[in-house]
């Protein structure tokens, strides 16, 4: 986990991507707040000044924005910039980390995310999460799928349990690859398909939200495109949230993009006019690749 | 309004690359620029010679729109611009385009300086030609300036001065169908130089055009077949 997130010049200085953060420091003194619409008309989620520690650093400062019904919103920033603390925020991931805090109000539908009686198990089936490391369980391809629905009793009797397999397998499109070897472990598979596993296995329990963080930045071009095109078609039925590294990928992907640095979200706006046009200096020199 | 800066990338070479197209887009506007005045010149003083010198050099103008084109298309491929830099790739290929046609345009001036050669025509049309030539000579100084700098404000004047050379190829338009229809036997000349006057005017359209770009490159906005000061709320 990464907790050398901080606004200290000095500190953030010594971090690793000095390079990038060091030249810019100066424009965000200045920054007076986040550039862009953060509302949207009927939010999924809504999130408003929304402060993340880890322990004493501070890893966002006063993040507010909406997602919006079947949409994809991408975050991007340089390393450290808290966007991905910012998603895990949003189906409390953080909750396990030693000496995380979370301020502010964060809503999905407007239930408080927070809330004493939001089971978080519960929460994560409906604000399910695929990884940046294809991560399926050492079990077989039908199990992994399995595990979920049964888990949170979605299934009455193994036929229910055999179509959501199928379904799931099909949405994620890897049903045609694997049919035939539904038993074979699921670790066996390619990269690609390990992900669009991983993928499948969120869609099973029936989600909300997919959260995604740097889901092909560990896959080849074709496997990147086919999970690209999924994220696409799976945004008709799902709200989707991506942290991605790589640029062109929230400009393919994405409706709208959210630029953090050093744990400030800068500028949100949509996606077609933040590639062109960003109106912040720190979102162009980033998009752009300069440092300031 | 601050100018877009085009270098800063962590790439220094992406850096050049950028720096080396811009530069060869004021080169070549230099070029033209010179063509058109040469254009207007060798009218104006019937010189043949430099007429041919001109229509031989127009090659340099076209293989100079290849050579950009072709590094733009470099530059989209391997680096995938975004923000001010694909707006800048942008504006410079369409930049170009125009910039060749203003090549044509003088090229043309030069071809009907051939075919004159022999006519005889009064004076005082080829001081008018003269004044329309200046008019349009700066205006397109001004906006490959205004290209340089990537400065709106600029860009914005020069569209308006381009009105001024409209008026002026009107009103030259009228002098010439007057002159055809006192006298009958100046038709042939007289339509040659409304040629001339035609293509002034088309190359003022085109510096025109180029402003509108530089718009787009600094701010982002299409002020195409709009009103730009309504679109820029200046």
């Amino acid at each position: 986990m990464n907790i050398s997130v901080t606004d200290n010049v000095k500190e953030s200085a010594a971090a690793p991507f000095d390079v990038k953060t060091q030249g810019n420091t100066h424009i965000l003194k200045n920054f007076t707040g986040t550039i862009g619409k953060i509302q949207v008309d009927d939010p999924k989620i809504s999130t408003r000044n929304v402060n993340v520690y880890y322990g004493e650093k501070q890893a966002i400062f006063d993040a507010s924005l909406d997602i919006g019904r079947n949409e994809v919103i991408a975050m991007i920033g340089p390393s450290g910039c808290g966007k991905s603390t910012y998603l895990r925020a949003l189906n409390r991931m953080n909750d396990t980390i030693v000496g995380c805090r979370i301020e502010g109000e964060l809503t999905l539908d407007g239930e408080d995310i927070y809330a004493k009686g939001m089971d978080p198990v519960l929460l994560r089936a409906r604000v399910g999460m695929v990884f940046q490391k294809p991560n399926p369980f050492p079990k077989s391809i039908y199990d992994n799928i399995a595990y979920g629905p049964r888990i949170h009793g979605l299934a009455r009797n193994a036929a229910e349990i055999d179509e959501i397999v199928e379904t799931s397998l099909k949405r994620a499109g890897l049903f045609e690859e694997v049919k035939d070897r539904l038993q074979s472990p699921g670790t066996g598979l390619s990269g690609g398909q390990q992900q669009r596993l991983c993928i499948a296995r969120t869609i099973a329990v029936n989600p909300e939200v997919i959260l995604m963080d740097e889901p092909a930045s560990a896959l080849d071009p074709i496997a990147t495109a086919v999970i690209e095109e999924l994220i696409d078609e799976l945004r008709e039925n799902y709200t989707i949230a991506i942290v991605t590294h790589s640029m062109q990928q929230a400009a393919r992907v994405s409706q709208r993009t959210a630029y953090f640095h050093l744990g400030k979200l800068i500028e949100v706006g949509k996606t077609s006019q933040i590639f062109t046009n960003p109106r912040h200096e720190l979102t162009e020199n980033y998009i752009t690749g300069k440092f300031g | 309004m601050t100018e877009p800066q085009i270098t800063g990338h962590i790439s220094k070479r992406f850096d050049q690359e950028l720096e080396d197209i811009r530069n060869k887009v004021l080169s070549m506007g230099g070029l033209v620029e010179n063509q058109v005045a040469t254009g207007v010149k060798c009218l104006v003083t019937s010189d043949s010679e430099l007429a041919r010198k001109l229509i031989s050099d127009d090659h340099r103008v076209n293989r100079m729109e290849v050579e950009i084109d072709e590094e733009c298309v470099q530059i989209l491929a391997r680096r995938q611009p975004a923000a001010g830099d694909l707006r800048l790739i942008v504006a410079v290929i369409k930049t170009i385009t125009d910039l060749e046609r203003i090549g044509d345009q003088a090229e043309k001036l030069g071809r009907i300086q051939l075919e004159l050669e022999t006519q005889e025509i009064s004076s005082s049309t080829y001081v008018k030609l003269e004044h329309l030539g200046d008019l349009v000579c700066a205006i397109l100084n001004r906006s490959l300036d205004a290209f340089a700098r990537m400065n709106v404000e600029d860009a914005m004047e020069t569209m308006e001065r381009d009105l001024k050379v409209n008026a002026e190829y009107d009103s030259l338009m009228r002098e010439m169908i007057t002159h055809m229809m006192e006298d009958p036997r100046t038709i042939r000349s007289a339509l040659r130089i409304s040629w001339c006057a035609r293509a002034l005017e088309r190359i003022g359209d085109h510096a025109k055009n180029i402003c509108e770009y530089v718009v787009f490159l600094a701010l982002g906005k299409d002020v195409r077949h709009t009103d730009p000061n309504e679109e820029l709320d200046l």
